[in-house]
């Protein structure tokens, strides 16, 4: 423990070098947290725009024509089989060609479960005029088509289904997605219209479900597949249809993993040579210790035990510094709504781990400056006065 | 009398490539409780001698035994251990650490070894400090001392752990004659109180009659060795 204490008094003794070492090692520090806490954050967003609003476990039946016939009792196994799986809905879908004056379009009549769409896509939310659909015929479509067919609220178009035939809806309002590709061609009713259409009975094209951790999707689709227990069911998750996405994240992630080695290792090498340069300061004094009785051991332990004491400080200032980046960035940069521009995500186990590493890389650091302290000879002390 | 410090036929040779002899077959042994004094010119070998005498350096061939074990069988531990323990140093610098309080550089050789320092090892410390007339300034920082005071300071800490050899290398060598002369009644007062040996190195021929045996050494050899009959 003389160590410890002979290791303290040397870092109080000269505050100003102390104190560089530490606001170094909390600059690395920070620098980890901050960028972590955004690149997650980066994460979490595109994550969230990209499938929050999305089913992310599909149940559709093998065979394209083919429909989900026991789709309550299927619901209900699936949602007691596993506690991670939220949002559940189903829907029944079928193309078609929308039609008003001498506009023809192609679109996908939706009929939805409106009392439980709204967990996964949100959807009253997104109604822009108009309201939701409430009873039979009545269909929301998307602002563009909208606009495409120069409609109004109270509109009637016909929906013509191959093999089927025409069909009259009511227009009730517009909702935008703000995604292209669904404004373009959804078209929203609820689920007995399209029953109805289809001529099909109590039927639905598929189960939609998310899951709390999304990185869980295949997993539980996997699980999911023997639950059903059905070889005409068929059950996708969001992962294997965007191993794009997928693989964009995770490069991303070791991006960011990139970036906290390299500034690790500046940390080391930057606390390395300080200390290396306290040992030759320190020489004297240790060549004093070892003319007193100090064994080698102890000798180092007192360098080790700086590093370790430099690393405890920087961490925690580093954290502080961080959070308070992170705070500043969030508070101050807001986009045209006043919303932060990115949304940080303060992982507390990544921040730990950013701490324990700052702390770790400092002791490791300091071995070297250790074992020169440990080889240092009294006599060089004394001849050099 | 014991021995309490035996040299057989030490050689030290200094550089490998360019090898000079600096201590050439030196048998000397040391009483317990006895006050030596060693002379001689510059660059004889003196502090040479003395530093392995102290395990601080290593002779060349040739044995060094105190209290009966021969230093050579010693792993680096227990030679810490033995300077710790058996060996006080004083230097010439004085040598103190200046991160420390003079009460703090006392106390240093004894918590090397001791995980608390209890009241007692505090008031031996304090009576030590007392004893070169320090007992004012026991709380001042090592470098916020004169040149006398961090000596006497280096005194104190050398008797701290109840050494039974004390080694000195011109401990007197930058004080003024009065403090040199207060210094060396010190030393011999605590001879005579602690019954400690002391070797001490010095220029001062009149200091050197004072002691109760002179050595003088010349070109790494012992040329004089005279005691005093009591
Ligand atoms: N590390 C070393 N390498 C080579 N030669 C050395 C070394 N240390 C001491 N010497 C030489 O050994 C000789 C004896 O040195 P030492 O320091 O023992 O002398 P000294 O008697 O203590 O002198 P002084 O009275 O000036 O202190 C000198 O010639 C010195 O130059
Ligand atoms: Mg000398």
């Amino acid at each position: 423990m003389i160590s410890l204490k002979i290791a303290l008094r040397f870092l109080k003794s000269s505050k100003a070098q102390t104190f560089l070492i530490v606001l170094g090692i909390s600059v690395g520090v920070s620098v980890q947290v901050f960028i972590g806490s955004l690149i997650q954050g980066l994460q979490k967003d595109l994550v969230d725009s990209t499938i929050g609003n999305s089913s992310q476990v599909t149940v559709v039946n093998v065979d394209d024509n083919a429909y989900i016939e026991d789709y309550m009792t299927l619901s209900m196994q699936i949602e007691d089989s596993n506690e991670d799986i939220e949002n559940l809905t189903y829907s029944l879908n079928t193309p078609g060609t929308l039609i008003y004056n001498s506009t023809t379009e192609p679109v996908l009549l939706r009929g939805m479960e409106l009392n439980t769409v709204d967990g996964i896509y949100d959807l009253s939310g997104k109604v822009t005029s108009g309201r939701m659909p409430s009873a039979d015929y009545e269909i929301i479509i998307g602002t563009s088509l909208f606009d495409k067919f120069n409609l109004s609220i109270g509109d009637n178009v016909l929906l013509q289904v191959p093999l089927i035939g025409e069909t009259s809806l009511t227009i009730v309002g517009t909702y935008d997605f703000n995604v292209s590709t669904i404004n373009d061609l959804w078209i929203i009713s609820n689920i007995t219209t399209a029953q109805t259409i289809l001529n099909s009975g109590d039927v639905v094209s598929n189960i939609e479900m998310q899951v709390k951790d999304v990185f869980m999707a295949n997993e539980i689709a996997v699980d999911l597949q023997e639950v059903v227990a059905n070889s005409n069911y068929n059950i996708t998750d969001w992962e294997t249809s965007n191993a794009e996405l997928l693989s964009a994240l995770t490069a991303q992630s070791s991006s960011s993993y990139l970036i906290q080695v390299f500034v690790t290792i500046s940390v080391i090498l930057g606390i390395t040579s300080v200390l290396a340069i306290t040992v030759i300061q320190k020489s004297r004094q240790i060549g004093i210790l070892k003319a007193m009785g100090i064994k080698d051991s102890q000798a180092s332990l007192i360098f080790l035990s700086e590093g370790f004491i430099l690393g405890i400080f920087g961490a925690i200032g580093g954290v502080l510094l961080g959070l308070g980046l992170a705070f500043t960035f969030s508070t101050f940069a807001l986009d045209a709504n006043g919303e932060p521009v990115i949304a940080l995500f303060i992982d507390p186990t990544f921040i730990l781990i950013s701490a324990l590493v700052a702390v770790f890389s400092a002791s490791t650091a300091s071995i070297i400056p250790a074992r020169k302290s440990s080889k240092l000879s009294v006599m060089e002390v004394i001849k050099n006065g | 009398m014991d021995k309490v410090i035996e040299l057989t036929n030490v050689n030290k040779i200094y550089g490998t490539v360019v090898q000079t002899q600096v201590l050439f077959d030196l048998n000397l042994s040391f009483e317990k409780e006895s006050f030596n004094s060693i002379i001689g010119q510059s660059g004889s070998g003196k502090s040479t001698l003395l530093n392995i005498i102290g395990t601080l350096d290593k002779a060349t061939s040739g044995e060094v035994i105190i209290n009966g074990v021969n230093t050579k069988s010693l792993s680096k531990n227990n030679l810490a251990k033995l300077r710790n323990k058996t060996l006080g140093f004083i230097f010439q610098f004085h040598y103190l650490l200046p991160e420390f309080t003079a009460l703090e550089n006392v106390l240093m050789p004894y918590r090397i070894n001791n995980e608390k320092v209890t009241k007692e090892v505090l008031a031996r410390a304090d009576e030590l400090l007392d004893l070169v007339g320090l007992s004012s300034v026991k709380n001042n920082l090592a470098v916020n001392m004169s040149g006398g005071q961090q000596q006497r300071t280096a005194i104190a800490r050398a008797l701290m752990n109840q050494p039974e050899i004390i080694l000195a290398d011109e401990p007197t060598g930058n004080l003024d004659s009065d403090t040199t002369e207060q210094v060396y009644e010190l030393l011999r007062e605590i001879n005579k109180k602690y019954k400690t040996t002391f070797i001490i190195i010095t220029h001062d021929r009149r200091i050197a009659e004072k002691a109760d045996r002179i050595i003088e050494i010349k070109d790494g050899k012992v040329y004089v060795d005279v005691s005093k009959t009591v």
